[in-house]
């Protein structure tokens, strides 16, 4: 009955297959991506995208989210349900068209009323990407775009995989190298010897069609020659000391990619992955308080902004500056002090548990940025102007090797390195348990000697000396420092990344630093909506993956836990008896 | 000699008197246990002598020190560590790295010393991963150290309980019901296990305890409360025959506590195992 009443709507969907498609999942997975078109289109992404092409002369970034919504209906009708090609592609059609609908009401009702009073982007701009320029005359075209999308999607989905593992990688090279196409074309007009290629593969708007046929071809290509040398499994098929051999090798490989990484990807991206290294590093800090103790510190923020400020004061050239020392001799100092702060901010709160500590020491976090800013300590700390002339670590001419942040990035590292190294060996020491045994009972733990005060404070107080480094090399990045470089958003982001990456996991921050603070850059060409997928990104993850993306091994037990423990009369243990047990 | 001694100690939660002018004493080496219905007061005693509440009134000692008033690390450092109604494991966490917890204060490595490996501290880590061993052995355990506890057996998670407290080395151990939940066969062992405790370690032995087969069969001195205070204190022959116990527990209409439990059987008659 359902299908009698629907199949109108998909005029090419054969009858006789109705049995083995769930129409219904269909028309729900179209009503659902509906809505998300609707959605897009009136937050301005499909306007806003239109001028940036994927491929320029063929598509455009605001096609594309049309047609990736288009996309994701099929693909949730289809996934997991066993269908022939020609009912996939029915049951594609069918929810891409009904998605279509959506956005074609929309051109129709923006044609009879104005919304942009409420709806900035309900604009005839949107209606013209929506219609391919032709106004409420093409109202049509969104419906059986989508169902092409959507049937095209079927097709793809129950082909043979040689063809689509391939054509799938194909899609998705394309779309990245669309995407990132304002990133790479940069770097390599810079340089004599790459420019032309440059020109040559992209256009000032996106990939040129030689470009999009060329980065098919390398991926397709790619995947057909590594399949040919299958190095995994040759790997694995070598004898285990010759795989052992090649061990350093791969070793070295990834840390000459890891040095190389600034140098290689122009200066915008070598500020970013000196930001990104920077956050490792407080990440890393904040481990041992948030991912061991389990303490929720929300005022991380403040330690780093004493390290900073240590390094400004002892180390600026300008009106502040009051000690004009290298910027070396000044960060064990940073170090030092954002210890005692910890301390003395520890001392009075660690009594308090769990919740209400965030909130305290969010409190503290903002005490330090306000008063940084005050006029109270204006005469100290510059207020709101800042100090500034902080000389950089090394001081090299502007077209050496470590010049501006790539020294930045490189000091990030080895810090980091040093503060992973301390981490680890404190995880596996008793103070490691211990404050593994607090984050899971204070009380129990107590009650078998340890004391919280001291445990928890020396927790409190190794994770602040770590802000304390980074907030050292922050100033040595950005050479000036200012209160409103210490918004209580860095202790969140800081505390998100440990929590993405995995609770008290070390390969987890690292992980987690690439992911929250890195790819968020990558778009920053897209200005505010990167924040929207940012926030999705965030929510899907901590439903699908609440244990993050590397967990340690203890958090994973934590939070898959298959229900096996007899809660009541438990398993006899029948092998149980003291050994010497007199009666 | 006398190993803890609590005298006129009164606990309050508001204008309830939990625990009443207590007067209560324990010798060194001997296994004692305190019985009475639910709500006696029994728990909340146990709570005053491990530093988890400190009581209004009276005072502690343990060992001639005075201990009401102290932390409850403080109170595991002088020898008193004990074991909880409901479970409480470090779930998470493996068997073994359990029981080290417990052996934490007795172990002196710094947060430096960890971080350089020093020599001293590679010898005191292996040398508590042995006694960990040790403990996981005589538990009945070995073999399971490196499973997380809450994906122990029930029962498994009792005896790694006890490890953890005996990892503390204690003078003083309380065991707060720890039959409870087990079927007649574990309850036998366990009840054998206790008395090994003592004999073999030496451990002065304090038991919160439902199950009359199990008390009477191990105590030495058996205290009853009713109520927050004591009604009766003495070897199981005199608590089975003393009137104000009988009327406490069948008086009360609790019936099934002095039975028992899972057998339903009134064990009054039952004579006191050696």
């Amino acid at each position: 009955m359902t299908n009698q009443a629907v199949a109108p709507v998909a005029p090419d969907a054969p009858v006789a297959l109705a049995a083995a498609v769930d129409w219904r999942r269909a028309v729900r997975m179209g009503l659902l991506f509906g809505v998300v078109a609707l959605y897009v289109c009136l937050v301005g992404m499909v306007e806003v995208f239109q001028p940036r092409a994927l491929v320029t002369g063929i598509i455009t970034l605001g096609q594309t989210t049309m047609v990736l919504v288009g996309v994701g209906a099929a693909y949730l009708t289809i996934r997991g349900q066993s269908m022939d090609r020609a009912g996939a592609a029915a049951a594609g059609a069918l929810a891409g068209a009904v998605a279509g609908v959506f956005p074609a009401v929309l051109v129709v009702i923006m044609e009879l009323v104005n919304l942009r009073a409420m709806f900035l982007h309900a604009s005839p701009g949107t209606s013209a990407v929506l219609t391919l320029g032709l106004g409420v005359a093409g109202a049509w075209i969104p419906i059986v775009a989508l169902a092409i999308v959507g049937a095209a999607t079927g097709l793809l989905l129950t082909a043979r995989t040689d063809i689509q593992r391939p054509a799938a990688a194909a899609l998705v090279a394309l779309l990245l190298t669309g995407l990132f196409a304002g990133l790479l074309r940069p770097p390599l007009l810079a340089s004599p010897f790459t420019a032309a290629l440059g020109r040559f593969l992209f256009a000032s708007d996106g990939l040129t069609v030689a470009g999009a046929v060329i980065a098919v071809i390398a991926v397709v290509g790619g995947r057909i020659a590594m399949r040919r040398v299958n190095l995994r499994s040759r790997v694995a098929a070598l004898p285990p000391e010759r795989q052992r051999a090649i061990r350093p090798f791969s070793l070295i490989a990834l840390v000459l990619l890891v040095l190389w990484l600034p140098h290689g990807v122009g200066p915008f991206f070598a500020q970013v992955v000196a930001v990104v290294a920077l956050y490792i590093l407080m990440g890393l800090g904040l481990n041992i308080t948030l991912g061991l103790a389990g303490l929720l510190d929300l005022g991380f923020v403040a330690f780093f902004a004493v390290g900073a400020y240590t390094v400004g004061l002892l180390t600026s050239t300008a009106e502040y500056g009051i000690a004009l020392w290298p910027f070396w001799a000044a960060v064990p100092f940073a170090v030092l002090l954002a210890m005692a702060f910890g301390a003395f901010f520890g001392l009075p709160i660690l009594g308090i548990r769990g919740d209400y500590l965030a909130i305290a020491t969010l409190g503290f976090g903002e005490i330090i940025r306000i008063l940084a800013g005050s006029d109270l300590l204006k005469g100290l700390l510059g207020g709101p102007r800042g100090i500034i002339n902080i000389p950089k670590p090394i001081e090299v001419p502007p077209d050496h090797l470590l010049a501006g942040p790539i020294q930045i990035y490189y000091m990030g590292l080895v810090f980091a390195l040093v503060v992973a190294f301390v981490a680890i060996r404190l995880r596996d020491s008793r103070l490691g348990r211990a404050w593994l045994a607090i984050r899971e009972d204070e009380d129990v733990a107590e009650a078998l000697g340890v004391n919280l005060v001291q445990t928890k404070l020396l927790a409190y107080m190794l994770g602040a000396a770590f802000a304390g480094l980074g907030g050292a090399v922050f100033a040595g990045l950005l050479g000036s420092i200012f209160a409103s470089s210490f918004p209580l958003f860095v202790s969140i982001n800081v505390a998100a990344l440990i929590i993405v990456g995995g609770m008290g996991s070390i390969p987890g921050v690292v992980v987690g630093a690439i992911f929250l603070i890195g790819v968020p850059e990558l778009f920053r060409e897209f200005s505010e909506y990167r924040y929207l997928f940012y926030g999705l990104a965030l929510i899907a993850m901590m439903l699908f993956r609440p244990e993050g993306l590397l967990p340690s091994k203890i958090v994973q037990r934590e939070l898959h836990v298959e229900e096996n423990v007899d809660p009541g009369l438990g398993a006899v243990a029948a092998s149980w008896e003291p050994k010497g047990t007199r009666r | 000699m006398t190993l803890l001694v609590a005298s006129q100690v009164t606990k309050r939660f508001g204008g309830l008197s939990a625990v009443r002018a207590l007067d209560f004493s324990i010798e060194q080496g001997s296994i004692v246990s305190v019985i009475g219905p639910n709500g006696a007061g029994k728990t909340t005693f146990f709570n005053c002598i491990a530093g988890f509440y400190h009581p209004e009134e009276g005072q502690i000692t343990f060992d001639g020190m005075p201990i009401h008033h102290l932390r409850r690390d403080q109170i595991a450092h002088l020898g008193i560590a004990r074991t909880y109604q409901n479970i409480r494991l470090f779930a998470k966490m493996t068997a073994i790295e359990n029981i080290l917890v417990g052996q934490h204060f007795r172990l002196h490595g710094t947060w430096i010393g960890a971080v350089l490996n020093t020599a001293g501290v590679r010898a005191e880590e292996v040398a508590s991963h042995d006694e960990a061993r040790r403990l996981l052995r005589f538990v009945g355990l070995a073999g399971k150290g490196d499973v997380p506890a809450d994906k122990l057996p029930y029962g498994d998670q009792r005896r790694l309980e006890i490890a953890r407290a005996l990892a503390t080395q204690p003078k003083l151990l309380l065991l707060d019901e720890p039959t409870a939940g087990m079927n007649p066969a574990e309850t036998a062992q366990m009840t054998a296990f206790i008395r090994s405790l003592r004999d073999e370690l030496g451990t002065t032995i304090l038991l919160i305890e439902h199950q009359m087969r199990v008390v009477m069969g191990i105590s030495e001195r058996i205290a009853v409360l009713d109520y927050g205070e004591k009604i009766a204190e003495g070897t199981a022959r005199e608590i089975q025959t003393n009137p104000r116990v009988i009327e406490a527990y069948l008086g009360s209409g609790s019936a099934a506590d002095i039975a028992g439990q899972d057998q339903g059987e009134i064990d009054v008659t039952l004579p006191s195992g050696g």
